[in-house]
């Protein structure tokens, strides 16, 4: 399943008003150090606001997970495409975690711990409702297929 | 806690010694018991009182040594001011400062010995340290992974040994210093069996375990292999030139020597402390797992508890190779002794690690390169190190082309497994497949053919799973 598009929003509507600031603040700056005509170099973030638009929207549809029989997959990633299978008898922890601004969009994450601290499966920016069903099924699940280090 | 029984909250236990009578000879070591009714460190029969024991009475002596070795140094670099204070204030009053000074660090020393006491129950260590700020360690015994006697330099001297803990999920060990030689290997033995799950009653009584020595390095062959390790070499060359470099460039003798002095600590850690810590290494099969003893000068005593190793590292350095000698080291949970046979020819290393991963024949494991095509233009010398083998018990990849190494991970001890592609990688069609253990290590096959990683994946993610199903348990006797 992929996540909501709540998320994509979110990570839209932050990046507009970071380029947004630097954009001004560029402009004014230069504008007043160097010349009037210099403060078009706040459009350079402009560039980056619609290149950032663009990776973002690819970021977003590259993120998949999969409740198997026997573990969980997350896969996401385009250019730097990662895989990660956890087997649900490893799950030490199941973590929901939603911050202020993530809370605002109803959104939270899902992380999974193992005795590794090099597992790193996190799922940003699921539905509450969803995030909590997964949490439950994966303990659940980790409970029924429990095994140790 | 059990709680209710008499003389177990330091301060006001009624009985106990009640003077320490000095620093006792080794002979008279002994757990003391401290409260009324106890019979003694085998008082561990069902429905006995937990035994609060006491530390060695050398104890104090130590801890009396940090005060005072403290007033001597700063008296020492002090000396011109205190000799000038001292003829002012006169040598009465100077006499006076340094006996009450001994006299509050041995009282220091003394109370701080007098509050530590630690016990054995059923399920749980318990430690009691602390004069002003009481810290109690509970450590439950089913979460022990080894136990360690060491005996530094002057406890050697003096018969006494230190007990080091290693527990899952905590940062540093914790230990009990000092107990009298014997006690501490008795206490060993006890904590051990009864975390192997034998009964509270029997463990006490169980003993130490026999061994049966499985290997031994000689120290011409440590001395050896030493010399013959790249890393050492390089370093001192390196330091050599650079400083000879700086030297002649700034006419600066001291930048010279500023570049030389970390180089030469660093080959000294590398050649001549390692010789000291691994002189005499000794590894002896027994009931409660390998036993590990070593050094030259402190001599350690560890236990690797078989079940419990995440994953096993064969190195080879370039100039051993001639010689077919191994390095073993492995990774264990919550412990941070990594060595399990400093040196040794192929045939003696492999049948110790045997003994730790079972059932597992490394000379049968079978590496697969990486693909030529692929991974030529990713990595381009060090490709040709890359290997992976996969057998029905264990997952093994190999890197490195001047020094090897093979590491060795359990399917059963697999948590989860990841695979990574970068945009260069994906160009050449190759993928890199994770496996990660619960000793915070990562054993990465890199460069596998795309289409194999992804069957390796999901392959790896089966096999961890039912691998646990046919793994030894973590209480072994039971």
């Amino acid at each position: 399943m992929g996540l909501p598009g709540r998320l994509l929003t979110l990570r839209r509507l932050l990046l507009v008003i970071w380029m947004t600031v630097l954009a001004v603040a560029t402009a004014v700056l230069a504008g007043l150090l160097i010349g009037p005509a210099w403060a078009a170099t706040g459009l350079v973030w402009g560039a980056v606001l619609v290149w950032g638009w663009w990776l973002l929207g690819r970021n977003w549809r590259s993120w998949r997970y999969a409740e198997r029989a026997d573990d969980l997959l997350i896969s996401r990633g385009v250019l730097w495409h990662e895989q990660t299978v956890v087997p649900y008898g490893r799950m030490q922890l199941v973590e929901v975690t939603s911050g202020p601004l993530e809370r605002r969009f109803a959104l939270a994450s899902v992380q999974l711990h193992t005795a590794a601290a090099a597992t790193d499966a996190k799922i940003p920016g699921l539905a509450p409702a969803e995030a909590e069903r997964l949490r439950d099924r994966l303990t659940e699940l980790g409970e029924a297929r429990s095994a140790g280090l | 806690m059990t709680g209710g029984e008499p003389g177990a909250v330091g301060p006001v236990g009624p009985v106990g010694p009640v003077e320490p009578a000095g620093p006792a000879g080794p002979e008279s070591a002994g757990p003391e018991p401290v409260g009324p009714g106890s019979a003694g460190p085998g008082a561990a029969d069902p429905g006995a009182p937990v035994v609060e024991r006491r530390l060695h009475p050398f104890t104090p002596l130590r801890r009396a040594w940090v005060p005072i070795g403290a007033g001597i140094g700063v008296l020492g670099q002090q000396a011109d001011r205190a000799q000038e204070w001292a003829r002012d204030a006169g040598t009465g009053l100077g006499t006076l400062i340094l006996v009450a000074v001994l006299v509050a660090a041995s009282l220091y020393g003394f109370l701080s010995w007098r509050f530590t006491s630690y016990a054995v129950t059923d399920t749980e260590l318990r430690i009691r340290t602390g004069l002003i700020f009481r810290r109690t360690a509970h450590i439950r015994l089913d979460r022990l992974q080894a136990v360690d006697v060491t005996r530094p330099l002057l406890a050697r001297l003096t018969g006494v040994a230190k007990l080091k803990l290693d527990v899952i999920g905590t940062e540093e060990k914790d230990e009990l210093a000092f107990l009298g030689e014997r006690v501490a290997q008795d206490l060993r033995a006890e904590l051990l069996a009864r975390a192997a799950g034998f009964a509270p009653a029997e463990a006490a009584r169980v003993g130490e375990a026999p061994g049966r020595a499985l290997l031994r390095v000689p120290g011409g062959r440590l001395a050896t292999s030493l010399l013959l390790s790249l890393g050492v070499w390089a370093a001192l060359t390196g330091g050599l030139a650079g400083a000879l470099i700086v030297w002649r460039a700034s006419d600066n003798l001291i930048a010279g020597l500023a570049l030389l002095l970390p180089m030469l600590g660093g080959a000294w850690a590398a050649s001549g402390g390692r010789f000291l810590a691994e002189y005499d290494w000794t590894v002896e099969e027994s009931p409660d797992g390998l036993r590990l003893d070593h050094g030259l000068l402190d001599r350690a005593h560890e236990t690797v508890p078989p079940g419990r190793v995440q994953s096993v590292r064969i190195v080879e350095p370039l100039l051993w190779r001639r010689r077919d000698w191994v390095r073993v080291e492995l990774a264990v949970a919550g412990s941070k002794n990594d060595v399990l046979v400093p040196v040794a020819a192929r045939q003696e290393a492999y049948a110790v690690v045997a003994r730790v991963l079972p059932g597992v024949d490394l000379t049968a494991l079978a590496f697969a390169p990486s693909p030529r095509r692929g991974a030529r233009w990713v990595v381009p010398v060090w490709w040709k190190g890359y290997g992976l083998a996969v057998s029905p018990q264990v997952f093994a990849a190999r890197k490195g082309r001047l020094c090897r190494r093979t590491e060795i991970v359990p399917h059963a001890k697999v948590q989860s497994v990841r695979l990574t592609q970068g945009p260069w990688e994906r160009a050449r069609g190759v993928a890199d497949v994770h496996v990660d253990t619960g000793a915070d290590g990562t054993v990465t096959a890199r460069l596998r053919p795309a289409p194999q990683a992804h069957a390796l994946l999901a392959a790896q993610a089966t096999r961890s799973r039912t691998g646990r199903a046919t793994s030894r348990p973590d209480r072994w006797m039971t």
